[in-house]
């Protein structure tokens, strides 16, 4: 499945490089502590967060993640885009919860895989 | 700015807890206690969650930044009063330390789940009026009223 | 639906609370930072984390959390158990991630404690 699927699905709100929505998701990473994240998430991972900060683009960068999701309607900040426009890397803004979305992507990964 | 709680006798409760600076391991006793305070007082229960999250936040950030400080509580028939004064180093900029995300905090307080840059977005979030003030090389000075009747 | 049940569908071991498995639990709240359980968290829901450390008994306990969950298998410390056991609060660890395990319970009818937060942007 690719994100733009999960993008029109739950009404994401996509602030940088949607040229890259084409990316396809394997799995999903609900989590803060960016070591964790390090440390257990995958490669083409939908990662789901609270965190703003500009780390969480070379985190992303690093694991090869499809994109990022910030929960609770929270918005990058301003070197977080910038960073993660260079690096082509989507970060969408949900209203939702971290629990709500995260139970409604790992349904709609469940039924298409 | 310097405030200072307003001479309360008719207040009905009155107390003050002392925040050892550094110290996580008890990093959340005194809101703890804040908690049970009111609980048993009988305030309602909005009033005991409000009163305590905002306590325990400011005694994260207590512990978090500076040498030590103290938490005054003050219940009165219609609103409580915490207040929070530190010795430490004080907030250089207000403005910044208030915005969402914005954060000092070393690895060691990350690792405890806090120094997000929310704390203080939190104790403003729960208080119906907010108060901060700083000395820098000082401390913090930090007034926080909750209504007791909406 | 109860801590039982949440416990099967985890497959999680009770590290606190072994005889509070009959409470019902509605609704939930994941999250690694306290500052966004302290924000969010309703009284009542059942609070998922990564982290394992004292201060997640004591924002429980400030927010009337029902029982924690751990997640990714990690233990808690000596002092976070003492803790849960002082304060009553039924501690539970699962070996799946948050991602997994907030999927699970979903899927069985659990909800979020809040449904959608409209303004929360930094103040810029």
């Amino acid at each position: 499945m690719n994100l733009e699927t999960i993008v029109k699905e739950f009404g994401l709100e996509v602030r940088c490089a949607p040229e890259n929505l084409k990316n396809n998701v394997t799995g999903g990473y609900t989590g803060d502590l960016l070591s964790d994240v390090i440390a257990n998430s995958r490669e083409g991972y939908i990662w789901i967060t609270r965190q703003v900060h500009q780390n969480i683009v070379a985190v992303a960068s690093l694991k090869e993640h499809a994109g990022i999701i910030l929960i609770n309607s929270c918005e990058p900040s301003r070197e977080t885009l910038e960073k993660a426009s260079q690096e082509k890397i989507p970060i969408m803004v949900s209203s939702l919860s971290a629990f709500e979305l995260t139970g409604k992507i790992y349904n709609l990964l469940g039924k298409k895989d | 700015m310097k405030i200072t709680v307003c001479s309360t006798e008719n207040s009905l409760y009155q107390d003050s807890f002392d925040i050892e600076g550094g110290n996580f391991n008890k990093a959340g006793i005194v809101s703890t206690r804040i908690k049970s305070i009111l609980k048993q007082m009988g305030l309602p229960a909005d009033v005991v969650r409000k009163c305590a999250i905002v306590s325990y936040e400011s005694e994260i950030n207590v512990v978090s930044y500076a040498k030590k400080g103290v938490i005054n509580l003050t219940v009165n028939p219609e609103t409580v009063l915490i207040e929070v004064v530190d010795e430490g180093p004080g907030i250089p900029n207000i403005d910044l330390a208030m915005q969402q995300g914005y954060s000092t905090a070393d690895q060691k307080i990350r690792e405890m789940g806090f120094g997000a840059g929310m704390g203080l977005c939190n104790i403003k979030n729960y208080s119906d009026i907010f108060h901060i003030s700083s000395e820098v090389g000082k401390g913090a000075h930090l007034l926080m009223t909750i209504n007791i009747k909406q | 639906m109860k801590l039982s049940e949440v416990k099967k569908i985890l497959n999680a071991d009770v590290i606190v609370g072994e005889e509070h498995l009959d409470l019902e639990v509605k609704t939930a709240f994941g999250a690694d930072l306290m500052s966004d359980v302290l924000a969010f968290a309703k009284a009542g829901s059942l609070l998922l984390t990564g982290l394992t450390n004292s201060q997640v008994i004591r924002t429980a306990n400030i927010l009337d959390i029902a029982a924690i969950i751990l997640v990714r298998g990690k233990k808690p410390s000596t002092e976070t158990i003492n803790l849960a056991k002082e304060f009553k609060i039924p501690l539970l660890t699962t070996k799946y991630i948050l991602f997994e395990t907030a999927g699970r319970l979903y899927a069985k009818g659990i909800v979020g404690c809040l449904e959608k937060v409209e303004n929360n942007s930094v103040l810029d």
